[in-house]
């Protein structure tokens, strides 16, 4: 595939390739590859500090590599003359602290991207804004500030904020790790609605659960490599790795 | 209703000889507080609003990817937070004062220098409170969580964008109860500018008293409570705006 040739869909929708990143002396992810296909939900796991969160914040460019390449849509993401907006247009995310903008209401934060970074109208940004909230069932909340709001809640509208910008891919960084556990279903069932709407979704998780209901592939990583991978049924009752079956016989 | 306020002065002068509130009779001398009291608004209007540009600047320096900005706004905050501010209103009105230019004054053979007194208290003073202003809005500007920044970034917004839209008004709700003290601190520092001959409050009121020891107590009197109202309405609008821009779940109080 010519690297001029324009990105269609029977192409992965975002290609790793022998990714290598360290932060200073040492080397967070020591040549990892995966492709993912438009539409696919796709889980990483594996321990702590095994580079899971550093191989999704490299997908939009949120941190650099120092080797190999991540092309969404057939565009290079790592490369000086990148169209950052044109990226994070197509690539949203959500974080695990929902990291919103505390002095705006649950609607203001949603409709604050294509407000100010895409110039689009108020009158559109705020029914697309309001029928996102409701979406993610958070209808009736549009003025609450987020101080007000729970941490499913918050990370709800979080979710929203980033489908505003009307991404083809959804980032999701370990979103329901400080979340109460009453709290963790409501996050999950937006999300497992948002796949099955067709959104490709990559997930940092440890709910193992979720991992095997919704995810098509599971890619577990540890110390930098992806150590094992394939879909959730083989994947969690036929583990091959010692590593893999290690970490699931702690965590399952 | 004035000639009622004026007899009764007049009267508590000649029972109580050392409370002569001379001011509230004589028209002459209440002239005297009345233009004192406008220098000393006049000023702390000025030096507020300038220290205010000064600290937004140099908060936004100190962040600059030039390490020379970076170094000559820690160099001016040294200077101007560790000196005593009497010395800096000395120090610019003398010694830079020297190096002013001159114009001939209205009656065609006088000298006067192009900035006056008042000039030189509003820049030394406000060079003063905007050292501490800079730290002040530094330390809301840290107070932002990296990962709020982090968020802003994958939404697609530049780094002009993250701070107008989502730093800077969360940095002035966190600087807000430090800068209220630096500014209140600052109106009260504007008597230092009686060091210059600055036709202020307190320099009006001592002269009062020079010309009539008789009403020492009573010009004391006046200034304390006056400085009491002055600083109170500053720190109650302060407070006013402390409320409105409070958000639920961020920060302290309410």
């Amino acid at each position: 595939m010519s690297d001029n040739s324009p990105w269609t869909a029977d192409q992965p929708i975002v290609s790793i390739k022998n990714v290598r990143k360290s932060y200073g002396e040492f080397e967070v992810l020591k040549g990892v590859s995966f492709d993912i296909m438009k539409g696919d939900v796709i889980c990483i796991i594996g321990p702590s500090g095994s580079g899971k969160s550093t191989l999704i914040r490299c997908i939009n460019a949120l941190a650099d590599i120092q080797d190999g390449s991540i092309k969404v849509e057939g565009q290079e993401v790592h490369d000086a003359k990148l169209d950052k907006l044109a990226l994070r247009r197509k690539v949203g995310m959500v974080f695990q602290q929902y990291n919103l903008f505390p002095h705006k209401t649950a609607l203001q934060n949603v409709m604050m991207a294509p407000l100010k970074v895409l110039g689009q109208q108020k009158k559109d940004v705020e029914m697309r804004a309001r029928a996102l909230l409701k979406k993610v069932r958070l209808e009736g909340k549009e003025n609450a500030y987020p101080g007000e709001l729970s941490g499913g809640q918050q990370q709800r509208v979080a979710i929203a904020r980033s489908l505003a910008m009307q991404p083809d891919v959804m980032l999701f960084d370990e979103v329901t790790a400080a979340l109460d556990p009453e709290t963790v279903k409501e996050v999950l069932i937006t999300i497992k609605e948002l796949a099955a709407d067709g959104m490709t979704c990559i997930l940092v998780t440890h709910e193992m659960s979720f991992a095997r209901e919704v995810a098509d592939h599971i890619y577990f990583t540890d110390r930098g490599v992806i150590v094992e991978h394939g879909p959730p049924s083989t994947f969690f009752d036929n583990a091959q790795d010692p590593r893999t079956k290690a970490f699931l016989g702690q965590i399952l | 209703m004035i000639e009622t306020i004026q007899s009764f002065f007049r009267g508590l002068a000649q029972t109580h000889p050392k409370w002569n509130f001379i001011f509230f009779y004589e028209p002459s001398q209440w002239a005297r507080i009345v233009s004192g009291l406008s220098v000393t608004i006049e000023l702390s209007v000025a030096c507020i609003a300038l220290s205010l540009v000064i600290g937004i600047l140099g908060a936004w320096a100190q962040g600059s990817p030039s390490p020379f900005l970076r170094w000559l706004t820690q160099g001016y905050i040294q200077l101007f937070r560790n000196t005593p501010p009497m010395i800096q209103l000395l120090f610019f009105y003398f010694a830079l004062g020297q190096f002013t230019p001159t114009i001939t004054g209205p009656d065609g053979w006088t000298e006067e220098p192009v900035m006056s007194n008042i000039g030189w208290a509003m820049v030394s003073l406000s060079f003063f409170a905007g050292a501490f202003n800079v730290e002040i809005f530094r330390a809301g500007i840290e107070a932002i969580p990296q990962t709020t920044k982090e968020a802003c970034e994958a939404l697609g917004m530049n780094r002009l964008q993250t701070y107008a839209y989502v730093v800077l008004p969360l940095a002035l709700r966190v600087s807000l109860p430090a800068l209220n003290n630096n500014l209140v601190n600052l109106v009260k520092t504007t008597t230092q500018a009686i060091a210059i001959a600055v036709p202020e409050l307190l320099y009006q009121m001592v002269s009062i008293w020079n010309d009539y020891a008789s009403a020492q107590n009573a010009a004391m009197t006046v200034l304390f409570v006056t400085y009491i109202l002055l600083v109170g309405a500053l720190a109650f609008a302060m407070n006013r705006w402390e409320r409105t821009l409070h958000i639920p779940g961020f920060g302290g109080g309410r």
